[in-house]
C-alpha cells in the first residue's frame, strides 16, 4: 500500500533510555526506590528473620520495654512488636501495591473508553465528580462501615475511593492523545475503535499512571493505617501497621515504643515511594522537574 | 451532589448487617426484629425509603441516631464546634505558615533554604497524621510537659485553656496541609517570578519584597488557592483521626463511635455533612478567582 506515513508525532512519553538517564541524575529516587526494596525484601522474608509468631500470646511477658529479647519490646498480650512489625509490613505493603495496581488498571479502563467516547463520558464523569466530592478517606471509612473488616475489603474501599482521580488523569490524557495526528491516520486506515484504544492510545498514557501509581500506593498506606487506626480497617487479628498502632492507642503513655515503630516503619515506606514517585514524575515531565 | 445523596444513601441501604438486630440484641425472637425493622421503616422498597430520606433532608432532618434515638442533626450540631475550632484553626495557621515558605524557597530557587523546604514537603506528606501527633505528645506533653495531653475545653469557658489545647492538634493536622500548599505556593511563584512583569518591576527599581507579595504572590494565588480548597478533603480525613488521638469530642470523634457501633444513619449525616461543606468551599474558592483575577468572568 502507498499511504503517506504521517511525520512523527511529538511522543508523549520519552524513550526508556532518557528514562533511564534521568533517573540517575535523581538520587534521592534511587534511595527511595532502595528502601522500597529493602521493605518488600523484609516482608518477603518475614519468617526467617529471626521473627516468632506474630499471634502469639503471653501474657506473663506484657508490656516489656524492647530489650535484647523482644527488639521492639512486647504489647499488651506479651505478643513480640518485631515479629508483628515484620509480619505488618507483608499486610500494608500488599495492601499498597495491590490498590496501586487495581485503581490504575481500573481506572485505565474507564479513563480510555470515556475519553474517547464522548456520550459516555458526561454520565461516568459525572458519576466521578460526584465520588470526588467525597473526602477519599471517608469515602473508603463509610464503605468499610457496609462490610465486614478484611483485607480484600480494605483493599476494595480504598481502591474505589481511588479511581476517580485515576480516571481524571486518564481522561485528560486521552482527550489530547485522541487529537494527535497518528490516531487520526489511524481512523482513516479504517482502524477498529478497541484497536486504536490499544495500541494507539494506551501506550502514551503508561508513562504519567506510573508516577500515579506510586502516589495512589503511597496514599493507600496511609488511609489504610488511618483505616485500621480508628477501627474500621485490617480486622485486628491481622497485624498491620495501622493495627499495631491502633491497639497502642490507649497505652502510648507507658508504652511509646507500641506507635513508634510501626510508624516508623510506614513514614520510611510512604517517603520511599513518594520520592520514588517525584524521581519518576521528573524523570518523564523535565519541564515540571524544574518547577518542582 | 445528588450523586453523592443516593450514593450515600444506597450505600448504607445495601448494608449486609442489619441494624434491627443490633438493636435488638442477641436474645431477641425473629418477631422483635421484624417489629423494631417496622418501627425504624426498614422495610419499605428502596424508592420510598429514599423519597422519604430526601424530603427529610430538605428540611434539615438528617434522620435518627439508631443507638441513642436522638436526632442526627441534633448529635451533630452537639460536636460542631471543637471540630470547627480544630479545622479553622488549622487553616489559619496552614496558610499562614506554608504561602510564605512557599514564597521563599521561590524566591531563594535552589539554595539550602528552598531545598530545606522541599525536604520538609516530601517529609510532610509521608507522615501520617497520627505519628506527627503521637511524637508531639510524646515531646511536649509527656517530656516537656508544657502542652496538655489530651481533650478539649469550650472556647467560652477559657480561651487560653482552649488554644492550649489546640495547638498540638492544630500541628499534626497542619503537616501536610503545609506541605500541600508549601509546594504548590513555590511552583506557582518560579512560573510567575520568570515572567517579563517581575523584571520589568525588578528593573524600576522596586525592592524585592513589594515585587514578591504585590506582583508576583498574587498573580499566583490562583493555584493556591485551588489547592487549599482540594486540600479541605485531607483536614477533614486527618481531622477525625486528630480527634481520636487527642480525644477531642468533635465530629470525627462521632464518625469512629458511629463506625464501630454501625450507626447508619449517623454515619449517612457525617459523609453528606463533609462532601457538602467540601463541595461548598470549593465553590467559594472558585469564586475567590475573581478578586485574584478580574479577567476571569462567571
Amino acid at each position: 500500500m502507498n499511504t503517506v506515513v504521517p511525520a512523527a508525532p511529538q511522543s508523549v512519553s520519552p524513550t526508556w533510555q532518557q528514562f533511564k538517564d534521568a533517573f540517575r541524575r535523581h538520587p534521592t529516587a534511587i534511595v527511595g526506590g532502595m528502601v522500597l526494596l529493602a521493605m518488600i525484601l523484609v516482608a518477603v522474608l518475614a519468617p526467617w528473620l529471626g521473627t516468632v509468631d506474630p499471634q502469639a500470646v503471653a501474657p506473663v511477658r506484657r508490656l516489656k520495654q524492647p530489650s535484647a529479647e523482644f527488639w521492639f519490646g512486647s504489647d499488651m498480650l506479651g505478643r513480640d512488636v518485631y515479629s508483628r512489625v515484620l509480619y505488618g509490613a507483608r499486610v500494608s505493603l500488599s495492601i499498597g501495591l495491590v490498590v496501586a495496581l487495581a485503581s490504575t488498571l481500573l481506572g485505565l479502563a474507564i479513563g480510555l473508553v470515556t475519553g474517547y467516547l464522548r456520550w459516555l463520558d458526561a454520565i461516568v464523569m459525572r458519576i466521578m465528580d460526584g465520588l470526588m466530592s467525597i473526602p477519599p478517606v471517608l469515602l473508603a471509612i463509610s464503605l468499610m462501615a457496609l462490610t465486614k473488616a478484611s483485607v480484600e475489603n480494605v483493599i476494595i474501599a480504598i481502591t474505589l475511593a481511588e479511581v476517580p482521580r485515576v480516571v481524571r488523569l486518564v481522561r485528560s490524557l486521552v482527550l489530547t492523545l485522541r487529537e494527535q495526528p497518528y490516531v487520526e491516520a489511524a481512523v482513516a486506515a479504517g482502524t477498529t475503535l478497541p484497536r486504536i484504544l490499544v495500541r494507539h492510545i494506551l501506550p502514551n498514557t503508561v508513562a504519567p499512571l506510573l508516577v500515579q501509581a506510586t502516589y495512589v500506593c503511597a496514599s493507600a498506606m496511609i488511609t489504610e493505617a488511618i483505616l485500621s487506626f480508628i477501627g474500621a480497617g485490617t480486622p485486628p487479628n491481622i497485624p498491620s501497621w495501622g493495627n499495631i498502632m491502633a491497639e497502642a492507642r490507649s497505652l502510648f503513655q507507658i508504652a511509646g515504643y507500641l506507635i513508634l515503630f510501626p510508624g516508623i516503619c510506614l513514614s520510611l515506606t510512604v517517603l520511599a515511594v513518594n520520592l520514588l514517585g517525584d524521581g519518576m514524575r521528573d524523570a518523564l515531565d523535565p519541564r515540571l522537574a524544574r518547577r518542582m | 451532589m445528588t450523586v453523592v445523596a443516593l450514593f450515600v444513601f444506597s450505600l448504607l441501604y445495601l448494608t449486609p448487617g442489619d441494624p434491627a438486630a443490633v438493636i435488638a440484641g442477641d436474645a431477641a425472637t425473629v418477631d422483635d426484629i421484624r417489629r423494631i425493622r417496622a418501627n425504624l421503616g426498614l422495610d419499605e422498597p428502596f424508592l420510598v425509603r429514599f423519597g422519604g430520606w430526601v424530603w427529610g433532608l430538605a428540611h434539615g432532618d438528617l434522620g435518627v441516631s439508631i443507638f441513642t434515638n436522638l436526632p442526627v442533626a441534633h448529635l451533630i450540631g452537639q460536636r460542631v464546634e471543637p471540630t470547627l475550632a480544630l479545622t479553622l484553626c488549622t487553616l489559619l495557621v496552614s496558610v499562614l505558615v506554608a504561602v510564605p515558605l512557599g514564597v521563599v524557597a521561590a524566591a531563594k530557587a535552589g539554595t539550602w533554604i528552598d531545598r530545606a523546604v522541599m525536604a520538609f514537603s516530601v517529609l510532610g506528606f509521608s507522615l501520617p497524621v497520627f505519628v506527627i501527633a503521637y511524637i508531639l505528645i510524646l515531646v511536649f506533653s509527656i517530656e516537656l510537659g508544657w502542652l496538655p495531653v489530651q481533650g478539649y475545653r469550650p472556647f467560652a469557658e477559657n480561651f487560653w485553656d482552649w488554644l492550649r489545647h489546640l495547638i498540638l492538634p492544630s500541628i499534626a493536622l497542619g503537616t501536610v496541609y503545609i506541605a500541600l500548599i508549601a509546594r504548590i505556593t513555590r511552583a506557582s511563584m518560579l512560573d510567575v517570578l520568570a515572567q517579563d512583569y517581575i523584571r520589568t518591576a525588578q528593573a524600576k527599581g522596586l525592592s524585592p519584597g513589594p515585587v514578591l507579595v504585590g506582583h508576583a504572590l498574587k498573580n499566583a494565588a490562583i493555584p493556591i488557592m485551588t489547592i487549599i480548597g482540594i486540600g479541605i478533603a485531607l483536614l477533614i480525613s486527618g481531622a477525625i483521626v486528630t480527634e481520636t488521638v487527642f480525644a477531642i469530642p468533635g465530629i470525627g470523634r462521632l464518625t469512629v463511635d458511629a463506625i464501630l457501633r454501625r450507626d447508619y444513619p449517623v454515619i449517612q449525616g457525617v459523609t453528606l455533612l463533609f462532601s457538602g461543606l467540601y463541595v461548598l468551599i470549593n465553590l467559594l474558592i472558585d469564586l475567590s478567582y475573581l478578586f485574584f483575577d478580574p479577567r476571569i468572568r462567571y
